[in-house]
């Protein structure tokens, strides 16, 4: 419950990580977070970067929800609700989105097609109605001006023969659909020319309203310049090694990881 | 195993309807040369076990346990399709059901059993001249009963106002009922045609045959669609082959969706017998329960610069087997023979089974013959990807294996088809229940 201007309490955070630790499921042995621990406000950017291998997509999917992953010990909180027992399609109708850093091409079902089954799956889980098709089509149109995407984009297959800017294009504008109030982004940077870039940012930015958050999952600082993140925190080894405002992504651009001991040539890639 | 081959057929000791000397003596011939039926030592029968088959005492005719109704018609024929209709029920032909007007300029469509008596010139000059490529027991089988069934003739230049719609309907007989029906379809130079053969059961849990032998003659320059919806009941055999002998630059499309059967298997023998000649096969077989699909197919090209296309998917579930054998054979003459095959399958659990086998016989040197074969699962980073957007797991792995079928149903011309069996194809899936598809 939030309760906002009520000076005895403080607000909710939208996000609290409390000491998670995570291993596969597969490989046990191998522990990859290792007490992370994160706090974000509502209407908050923060940003984690890090080096191959840190565990920052492991970060991103265990808040999604994939199920490849076992959290050994701490807690996941989203609007002070413990995540833990909810299925990715139940934190995705709550609100939480991830956007891939290789989003799947899907032969076979359209754009369209897609989007309205994840629009009237949220609707349900809110216990409405469908929208009817004008309702969805009036819906698209008025996300696709916000996000700058083709409209046509949605007549074809999910993600099939898209670019790589189209792809991250596509997954901001479907973030924007389902209205999610937690946008993680998982290198939505990588590989994008400096156009691509910067049309992806703007459609985050658009979103930006004071209660909406972000997650920014970067390796490299460049991202930072166009969507200006409140909070940076560094992780390397399933640790988060040191937290700071937006100069630190500065820092780091001008210093790389090595301050903090690592040889980036040596790490092998997540 | 049970072998047949030296025995005498139980099918066969039933005498078909009186018909003329010619068409009884091309009965004869095929009685002469018939055996037995099959067995798993048959090379071309060696994943399917017809043993259910030949154990069963079939009849040709037996009372049916109810009158199948005008309204049974509107609801199993393909829904908002302008098409003619004949209607077979348990093998017999209905003529009260069945709408066969407006079909265009010198158009022939009748019975076979009409067809002997009032186009018996027609018929005679091309009875056999496609079936006789396929060298099988139930095809002969199909000859040595030839009575009920379908002729189709389109002469020189004309185009069928609307399909054709053969649909069979089964119901609860007091005995299982063994049909062979036999479809003639002739379609003249620079002609058009699409017919459907429709198998469907009124009544669910009825044990019965249909051994269905359709010949396509399909004249030089002519385009022709051909359909196999078999939703037969699922304690059903259902044998069907479509033989095709295409002249020179003639396009058939062959398309065939298996959903029902507890045996089945479908034989496509195209002989592409003119140059620059074009021939899809394309097909989806879906098996749950303990259901047997086996696919045959043998493209003979005979001709220079033909092209052929085979793809087909097949999704398995619990049980259920499925079997594609790809032949291509290319004649010597055949150079700049283009030929295409592929089989997809995705299997939904971990009891069902895929037998693939692509077979090229190749006898011309300058042919580009392609083959390839597949078999995997749903992709689960896919399956991720669509919960993260919110969908439930089983509404994210329906949706993945519709994608997965999608193609074929895309290259089907008739819209209202591919609806029916797509959106049948989802009730299919255990996970799918009150999915709808947009197709």
């Amino acid at each position: 419950m939030r309760m906002k201007g009520n000076g005895s309490m403080s607000p909710v955070p939208l996000l609290e990580i409390r000491n998670l630790h995570v291993r596969l499921e597969d490989e046990p042995s191998v522990e990859i977070l290792k007490g992370i621990d994160l706090k974000i406000m509502p209407g908050e950017v923060h940003s984690i970067m890090g080096p191959n291998g840190s565990g920052k997509s492991t970060l991103a999917q265990v808040l999604a929800g994939k199920e490849d992953y076992e959290i050994v010990e701490g807690q996941i909180l989203f609007k002070g609700q413990d995540l833990s027992d909810l299925g990715p399609d139940e934190r995705a109708n709550s609100g939480i989105f991830l956007a891939f850093q290789y989003p799947v091409e899907i032969p076979g079902v359209s754009a369209m097609q897609f989007l309205k089954a994840a629009v009237n799956a949220k609707r349900a889980f809110e216990g409405q109605g469908e929208l009817d098709a004008g309702a969805l089509l009036r819906h698209f149109r008025a996300k696709a001006l916000q996000i700058n995407v083709p409209f046509e984009m949605l007549k074809r297959n999910v993600n099939e023969g898209f670019s790589g800017g189209e792809k991250k294009r596509f997954e901001i504008f479907q973030m924007a659909v389902l209205d999610s109030v937690l946008g993680i982004l998982d290198e939505s940077d990588s590989g994008l020319d400096i156009d691509a870039l910067r049309i992806v940012s703007e459609g985050v930015n658009s979103m930006r309203d004071g209660t909406r958050s972000f997650l920014l999952i970067t390796h490299y600082q460049r991202l930072l310049n166009y969507i200006v993140p409140d909070r940076v925190h560094v992780l390397i080894g399933g640790r988060i090694v040191k937290s700071g405002g937006k100069d630190l992504a500065l820092e780091l651009e001008e210093h790389g990881y090595a301050p903090f001991g690592v040889n980036e040539s040596a790490v092998a890639s997540a | 195993m049970t072998s047949v081959m030296d025995q005498p057929v139980g099918i066969l000791t039933h005498e078909p309807a009186p018909a003329p000397a010619w068409v009884q003596a091309f009965r004869t011939r095929a009685r002469d040369g018939l055996s037995g039926l099959p067995t798993v030592r048959d090379e071309a029968w060696r994943f399917t076990n017809i043993a259910p088959l030949v154990g069963t005492n079939f009849v040709t005719e037996s009372a049916s346990q109810r009158q199948v109704t005008p309204g049974d018609v509107a609801e199993l024929r393909v829904p908002e399709l302008d098409a003619a209709v004949l209607v077979f029920v348990d093998g017999q032909y209905n003529p009260g059901l069945s709408d066969t007007r407006n079909l265009g300029a010198g158009v022939v469509c009748t019975t076979m059993e009409a067809a002997f008596e009032r186009h018996a010139q027609l018929v005679q000059a091309h009875l056999g001249a496609a079936s006789a490529e396929h060298d099988d027991p139930f095809t002969r089988l199909n000859d040595a009963m030839l009575s009920a069934g379908v002729f189709l003739y389109v002469p020189d230049g004309v185009a069928t106002a609307r399909p054709i719609e053969i649909l069979s309907i089964a119901t609860r007989t007091a005995e299982p009922v063994a049909a062979h029906p036999r479809n003639l379809i002739v379609v003249g130079k620079g002609a058009g045609a699409t017919v459907l053969e429709h198998y469907v059961a009124l009544d669910h849990g009825v044990v019965y045959l249909n051994n269905a032998v359709t010949e396509l003659i399909a004249g030089d320059g002519s385009r022709v669609e051909h359909y196999l919806l078999e939703r037969e009941s699922e304690q059903a055999f259902n044998i069907s082959t479509l033989a095709i002998r295409q002249g020179a630059e003639a396009v058939v499309h062959s398309h065939t969706v298996l959903l029902g059967g507890a045996i089945v298997r479908n034989n496509v023998v195209p002989v592409l017998a003119g140059e620059r000649g074009h021939c899809l096969i394309n097909g989806l077989y879906v098996g749950h329960g303990d259901q047997h699909l086996d696919n045959a197919m043998r493209v003979r090209h005979a001709a220079a610069q033909c092209e052929s296309r085979q793809y087909y998917k097949g999704i398995m579930n619990d049980r259920s087997r499925g079997v594609f054998t790809g032949r291509i054979i290319v004649d010597k003459g055949a150079q700049k023979t283009d030929a295409i095959q592929t089989n997809r399958n995705m299997l939904l659990s971990d009891e069902a089974r895929v037998n693939a086998r692509p077979q090229l016989e190749i006898f011309a040197d300058d042919v580009r013959c392609t083959h390839g074969a597949t078999t995997g699962r749903v992709d689960d980073e896919a399956v991720f990807y669509f919960m993260s957007r919110g969908l439930s797991e089983p509404v994210a792995r329906a949706m993945l294996v519709y994608a997965f079928a999608a193609e074929g149903f895309d290259r089907m011309e008739l819209v209202p088809v591919r609806r029916l069996l797509a959106q049948e194809m989802i009730d299919k899936l255990p996970m799918a229940r009150g999915l709808s598809i947009e197709v």
